[in-house]
C-alpha cells in the first residue's frame, strides 16, 4: 500500500518537474509566498508610510515602482497586499475544500436517498447567482475579512463536492473498502484512512485551480468597494486605486495589475501541470 | 423531452420562492433602519414614514404584502431615491444591460467558436498555439483590469473611442462590449476546441469522411453539432458571470444599466433596491439555466429519450 502510494506520487513529481510551464509557475508562486511572508522585513517602507513631499511619483531609485497619490511606496503596498490576497486565496479555498470534500464523501459513500438529496441541493445551488449572495452578505454584515473568507468559500465548494463524490463512488466497491467494511471499520476512519488518501490527487488539482478563482472573486469585490476596506489593501483595492488615477499616473495601475495577472498565470499553469502529472489521461482541453 | 421540460419548470418555482424568502429575511437582519440618516428625524415623521413604507406591519404581513407585489411585478419603493420605485429602476436599467450582454455574448461566440474550431482542426500548428495563448490571457486578465487597460490604450492614448456612456457618442458601445465579451471568448474558444477534438476522433466522423463528404460538410454538419455541446451548456451559467461582469463594466464605463444600479444600491445600502434586484437577477439566471439545459438536451441525441 505504502509502496504503491509513493510510486504514484513520485511518478507524478517526475512528470511535474519535466513540465516547464508548471515549474516556472510553481517557482513564481514560491517566490511570491516567501516575499509575502517576509513583507515586514523586505519591504522598503511600511505600507502606510507617506512621503508627503513626493505625492504621486513615477518609479525612481528610492521608490522602485513609484509612489501613489498619498506618497506611499507602491512596491511596499504590493508586497503587503500580497499577504491579504494570498491569505484570502488559501483560506477561502480551505473553507471550500472542507465543505466540498465532506459533502462529496458523505454523498458518494452513503449513496441512495442521501446522495440524491445532497446532490440535488448542489444542482439547485449551482443555478443561483452566488456572487450576488456574497455581495448581499457583505452589505448586511459589513465587510469583515473572516466573513469574506467564509462567504467566498461557501460559494466555491460545489464543484469540489461533485468531483469528490464521483471519485468515492468509483472507490467504494473496490476490495479494500469492502474488506475494511467487513472488518467493522467505523465510517469516520473509513473516510480518513481509506477514502481520503486515495482521492488526494484530484482534490489537490482542483484546489490549486480554485485558488485563482477565489482571488479573482476577492479582487472583484474589492474593486467594487465591497471587499477589503482601507487602510488594509489587497491587490484588488490597489487596482481600484490605480484605475481611479490611471490617466495621469499609469504606473499605479500597471504594476499591481501585472503582479496580479502573473500570479493568476502561475497558479493556472501550476494547476494544469499538476492535473496532467497526476492524471495523464485528462490532458489538455 | 416535454416531461423533462415540465419537471424543470416546476423545480424552478420553489427554488425562486426560497431565494426570495431567504433574501427578504436576510435583509431584515441588516443593522439600522432605512431612515437612520445623519439628521435625526422626529418621532412623528418616522412613524409616518414607517406607515408609508409599510414598515409598521408585522414581519409576516410585510413579507406576504411584498411577495404579492413581486408576483404582480411590483418590487416596492426605493429607500434611497424617494419617489422612484424599484420596478422603475429595473425597467430603465434592464434594456441597457441586456443590450450590453447580448453584444458581449455575440462577440464571445463568434470569436470563441471560430478560433476554437480552427484550433482543433489545425491542432499543434500556429493556428492552434496563438489563439490558445491569447485565450489564456483572456482567462487570466480579469475584466476589471482589461477594461481600464482598453480605456487607457484606445480611449486615452490613441483617442479612437469614447470611454464612457452608452448610446450618447458614436462608438461608445464598442469598448464595454469587448471588455465584457473577451473573457467569454477565451472560455468558449477553449471549450469548443476541447469539444471538437473529442468529437473529431469518433467513429461517425470517420464514417462521414469515408462516404466521401467534403471536409467542410464533415466539420459543419457532423462535428460541430456534437463538438459545441459544451459551449451550449456553458452559456447558461455564463449568464450569471455576465451579470457579475456587467457590475464591473458598467461601473468602469459609467453605463446607467442594472449592474451599476445594483452596485450603487449595495454601496448606499438601499435595501429595497438590493432585495428587488436580487430576486430579479435570480429569476433571470434560473430562467437562462433552464433554457441552456434544454438546448443541450435537444442537441445531444443520446439524452433525448431519457
Amino acid at each position: 500500500m505504502k509502496n504503491k502510494n509513493s510510486s504514484l506520487w513520485s511518478d507524478a513529481i517526475y512528470r511535474l518537474t519535466r513540465n516547464k510551464a508548471a515549474m516556472i509557475g510553481g517557482g513564481i508562486l514560491v517566490a511570491l509566498i516567501i516575499s509575502a511572508l517576509l513583507a515586514p522585513w523586505i519591504a522598503p517602507y511600511s505600507y502606510s508610510y507617506q512621503d508627503l513631499d513626493l505625492g504621486a511619483s513615477p518609479p525612481s531609485a528610492e521608490h522602485l515602482l513609484g509612489t501613489d497619490i498619498l506618497g506611499r511606496d507602491l512596491l511596499s503596498r504590493i508586497l503587503y497586499g500580497a499577504r491579504v490576497s494570498l491569505l484570502v486565496g488559501f483560506v477561502a479555498t480551505g473553507v471550500a475544500l472542507v465543505i466540498g470534500v465532506s459533502w462529496g464523501i458523505i454523498a458518494g459513500f452513503f449513496g441512495g436517498r442521501v446522495d440524491s438529496i445532497m446532490m440535488r441541493i448542489v444542482d439547485i445551488l449551482y443555478g443561483l447567482p452566488f456572487i450576488i449572495f456574497v455581495i448581499l452578505l457583505m452589505v448586511i454584515f459589513g465587510s469583515n475579512l473572516w466573513l469574506l473568507f467564509g462567504a467566498i468559500g461557501a460559494v466555491e465548494w460545489l464543484t469540489m463536492s461533485r468531483i469528490v463524490r464521483g471519485q468515492v463512488i468509483g472507490l467504494k466497491n473496490q476490495e479494500f473498502v469492502l474488506a475494511a467494511k467487513a472488518m467493522g471499520v467505523s465510517n469516520f476512519s473509513m473516510f480518513k484512512r481509506h477514502l481520503l488518501p486515495n482521492i488526494l490527487g484530484p482534490i489537490a488539482v482542483y484546489a490549486t485551480l480554485t485558488i485563482p478563482q477565489v482571488m479573482l472573486l476577492e479582487s472583484f469585490l474589492s474593486f467594487l468597494g465591497l471587499g477589503i476596506q482601507p487602510p488594509m489593501s489587497s491587490w484588488g483595492t490597489l487596482i481600484k486605486d490605480g484605475v481611479e488615477s490611471m490617466e495621469e499616473f499609469g504606473w499605479l495601475l500597471i504594476y499591481p495589475g501585472l503582479t496580479f495577472t502573473i500570479t493568476l498565470f502561475a497558479l493556472n499553469f501550476f494547476g494544469d501541470g499538476l492535473r496532467d502529472a497526476l492524471d495523464p489521461k485528462t490532458t489538455d482541453n | 423531452m416535454l416531461a423533462i421540460f415540465i419537471k424543470r419548470v416546476f423545480m424552478a418555482v420553489p427554488v425562486l420562492l426560497a431565494v426570495a424568502t431567504m433574501t427578504f429575511f436576510l435583509i431584515k437582519l441588516a443593522p439600522g433602519g432605512p431612515f437612520d440618516a445623519e439628521k435625526a428625524v422626529s418621532p412623528q415623521v418616522l412613524k409616518n414614514l414607517n406607515a408609508v413604507y409599510n414598515l409598521d406591519a408585522s414581519q409576516w404581513e410585510q413579507y406576504t404584502d411584498y411577495m404579492t407585489g413581486v408576483v404582480q411585478g411590483d418590487f416596492g419603493p426605493s429607500f434611497k431615491y424617494p419617489g422612484r420605485s424599484v420596478t422603475e429602476m429595473i425597467a430603465s436599467g434592464l434594456p441597457i444591460t441586456f443590450e450590453l450582454a447580448m453584444y458581449a455574448i455575440l462577440i464571445a461566440l463568434v470569436i470563441g467558436v471560430l478560433s476554437g474550431v480552427l484550433a482543433a482542426l489545425k491542432r499543434n500548428t500556429m493556428l492552434d498555439f496563438i489563439p490558445m495563448a491569447i485565450a489564456m490571457i483572456g482567462i487570466c486578465v480579469p475584466t476589471f483590469l482589461m477594461g481600464p487597460l482598453l480605456v487607457l490604450i484606445f480611449g486615452i492614448q490613441l483617442e479612437l473611442l469614447p470611454v464612457a456612456g452608452w448610446g450618447q457618442l458614436a462608438g461608445d458601445k464598442i469598448l464595454p462590449s469587448i471588455t465584457l465579451g473577451f473573457a467569454y471568448a477565451a472560455y468558449i474558444a477553449r471549450l469548443s476546441r476541447g469539444g471538437m477534438l473529442e468529437v473529431l476522433n469518433q467513429d461517425f466522423i470517420r464514417t462521414a469522411r469515408a462516404k466521401g463528404l467534403t471536409e467542410r460538410m464533415v466539420v459543419m454538419k457532423h462535428a460541430m453539432q456534437g463538438g459545441l455541446i459544451p459551449v451550449v451548456s456553458f452559456l447558461g451559467p455564463a449568464i450569471a458571470g455576465l451579470l457579475a461582469g456587467s457590475f464591473v463594466v458598467e461601473t468602469i464605463f459609467q453605463i446607467p444599466g442594472l449592474g451599476r444600479f445594483y452596485v450603487e444600491a449595495a454601496l448606499n445600502r438601499d435595501y429595497t433596491m438590493i432585495l428587488g434586484t436580487t430576486i430579479f437577477f435570480s429569476a433571470m439566471i434560473v430562467f437562462f439555466n433552464l433554457i441552456s439545459d434544454l438546448a443541450s438536451l435537444w442537441l445531444n441525441p443520446r439524452s433525448r429519450d431519457v
